[in-house]
């Protein structure tokens, strides 16, 4: 874990400003495509809040569901294992591999096993696995982490790629056109599926009632692994389940949607049974998500269905860059998550939004994500897990905002301060100068003004 | 204590109150008055081509013109094909050029085709195709996702696909970039099946 903090970590991004700024306008970009996609479909909301109910009900019967998924999913010939951890998640992968002899992995994306750390678990015991969503297999090239959870490599330039190709791939230096960068990638992954003994793959949707599980890509990257190989092992978190394969029709239609303004992503895979001779394993990982469950007003974060449409919205997100967030799931969905895994480790994320909200009006399952950041600042503060400097400042100004009599002291020595020794407040010390500048103080407040106008 | 029973104890302890499964009346969904054209649109908006014919004839005639002896073509539209094609693996399919197959339905408001593995054989032939021909009749046009699920049987086979458009790519600065890992071109045959009693 990165021990920078978000916003340390958000003032190194916006050093470059031409790059923060072309960061900013491609995910406003992939935001007004959402925007597009969705104005189309006159009962988009109505498509929200069934998608919304149908995951609140699964929620609310996730131990039934769970097991009739897992009874269903071995009628079909599908092994099914349970992980309470990511160390059990990865020990169970490993095991596979092990008894299988298995020399050639491919991975198609799953941020399950980046939460886990799978591929740094293996790596440990002498294990490759290769990435190979585009995006991803970018980023592991770089020895990097994923940026976002959609587009992996969002952080990078097409000169990076160009580079990074160049040293690992041995293409044309000084090529920076993604037509050629992405043929190259291809051309080398196809030997790597067709020669793959096992191929990871994680879960969009798995359906209780028939033990399916859907996979959604655009590249075919997860198709190529699973049909190529003899061993499939696919990952999902408990909260993938949906009741019916009918419910597909609501996920579907809100999942490319809202994730990249597409109606529907290239390939939506049916997994029901093995193919002759081939092995299906499905492992159903906890790591936190049932304490999640519990927590009243949290429970709602696991309706997330990965779309990732609250990152693009996000203001903060959009300038300071996914590997600020110091986690797997970067963004405000993230900054919900990360803090029941580790509420220490994560504390400052709660603080990285503006409370804006309109990560919440974006959500394809309407999950109150700026409500919940909120909460997650007192039960963080509760807990301690604050600076000092910030709980002094909070309770100096919770006094100030409370007591009318200090509040306009307080405001009139302010402005009478900054008005007649302006560098009592520009000046390094002050972190509200940091990257701005500071606005002039009015002569008067607003109660004064008021007051003459009566 | 195994972890399945950890896991399972901790859900039930922590489930909220049961809350009922919401209504879902399909009937609000998007419907289009042309249900083929606007799904030749958007089979050409997800980087397909879309042809509309009043028999498969040019389709045959493309399969004539495209399966030479230096060309690895499969044609699975004439069933029962006698060829084993379920048992060869990626080795055997890595040159194969284009793949034709029949779909079971479109779907109007996104471009996407429903095949069953029955109808592609083998998993792999879809995906690791250069090219990849589909061929659906225009009867079999459905407005959006919910009327496609209710005509579909997603359990009738082991494995079942929607696909639209060739696979493609953004992930080098969200240029877009067909040809990611799967077929690089998609072409869609929408054959005019309906019967017209011209006086």
């Amino acid at each position: 874990m990165n021990s920078k903090s978000h916003s340390e970590a958000a003032q190194n991004f916006i050093e470059d400003e031409p790059r923060t700024d072309w960061h900013d306008e491609t995910l406003w970009m992939v935001r007004s495509k959402r925007d597009k996609a969705v104005k189309v479909l006159p009962e988009w909301e109505i498509l929200r809040e069934w998608a919304s109910g149908i995951k609140d009900h699964t929620l609310s019967n996730l131990d039934h569901y769970l097991t009739s998924f897992e009874k269903n999913a071995v009628a079909n010939g599908i092994k099914i294992h349970w992980a309470s951890s990511a160390e059990e998640h990865n020990e169970i992968i490993f095991k596979i591999i092990a008894d299988n002899d298995v020399k050639k992995i491919v991975k198609s994306k799953s941020m399950l096993t980046e939460e886990c750390h799978l591929n740094e678990y293996l790596q440990r015991k002498g294990i490759n696995i290769l990435d190979t969503d585009l995006g991803e297999y970018i980023v592991q090239l770089r020895q990097e982490a994923p940026s976002h959870i959609v587009l992996p490599a969002i952080h990078l330039k097409r000169q990076d790629v160009s580079e990074t190709f160049h040293e690992h791939l041995n293409t044309e230096q000084g090529n920076y056109d993604p037509q050629y960068l992405a043929g190259a990638a291809r051309n080398h992954l196809r030997e790597r599926f067709i020669e793959a003994d096992l191929a990871i793959t994680g879960v969009n949707f798995a359906i209780a009632e028939s033990g399916s599980f859907v996979v959604c890509t655009n590249e075919g990257n997860a198709d190529m692994g699973a049909h190529s190989a003899n061993i499939h092992i696919a990952c999902m978190g408990i909260e993938k389940l949906i009741p019916k394969t009918a419910h597909l029709g609501v996920f579907l239609r809100l999942l490319a949607r809202s994730a990249t303004g597409q109606p529907i992503t290239t390939y939506s895979s049916h997994f029901n049974k093995p193919r002759q001779g081939q092995q299906v394993h499905v492992v159903i990982v906890d790591n936190g998500r049932s304490r999640q469950l519990g927590r009243p007003d949290f429970k709602n974060s696991l309706k997330c269905i990965r779309c990732a449409a609250c990152f693009n919205t996000c203001p903060v997100y959009r300038r300071s860059g996914g590997h600020s967030y110091h986690s797997t799931v970067a963004g405000p969905i993230g900054s919900i998550l990360n803090p029941n895994l580790d509420m220490k480790a994560n504390a400052d994320l709660p603080f990285a939004s503006t409370l804006c909200g309109s990560c919440t009006n974006v959500c394809p399952v309407k999950i109150d994500i700026h409500s919940q950041l909120w909460k997650w600042r007192q039960v963080v503060v509760a807990n301690g897990y604050v600076e000092k400097s910030k709980k002094i400042g909070m309770y100096g100004m919770a006094w100030v905002l409370s007591n009318a009599v200090v509040y306009r002291i307080a405001g009139k020595v302010g402005r009478w301060a900054i008005n007649t020794f302006p560098f009592v407040v520009n000046n390094k010390l002050n972190i509200w100068y940091k990257q701005r500048e500071m606005p002039d103080a009015p002569v008067k407040s607003f109660r004064d003004w008021f007051k003459e106008q009566q | 204590m195994g972890a399945r029973e950890t896991i399972l104890n901790a859900v039930t302890a922590n489930k909220p109150a049961l809350i009922d499964l919401p209504d879902i009346d399909i009937s609000v969904s998007v419907r289009y008055q042309d249900v083929v054209g606007k799904f030749t649109s958007m089979v050409d908006a997800a980087g397909g081509k879309a042809f509309y014919q009043h028999s498969t004839d040019t389709v045959r005639k493309d399969i004539t013109r495209e399966d030479l002896p230096e060309n690895f073509v499969i044609n699975l539209l004439d069933q029962p094909d006698s060829r084993d094609w379920a048992s060869l693996r990626a080795a055997d399919l890595s040159t194969l050029d284009t793949c034709y197959l029949q779909a079971q339905l479109g779907v109007a408001e996104n471009g996407a085709m429903w095949v069953s593995e029955a109808q592609m054989s083998n998993r792999l032939l879809p995906f690791i195709c250069q090219h990849l021909v589909i061929v659906v009749n225009s009867s079999n046009i459905v407005n959006n996702m919910h009327e496609a699920y209710q005509k579909i049987n997603t359990l009738s086979d082991g494995f079942g696909v929607f696909i639209a458009g060739p696979s493609k790519t953004a992930d080098i600065e969200q240029n877009l970039v067909i040809g990611a890992h799967g077929a690089r071109t998609l072409r869609v045959y929408l054959i005019d099946d309906k019967i017209f009693n011209e006086t």
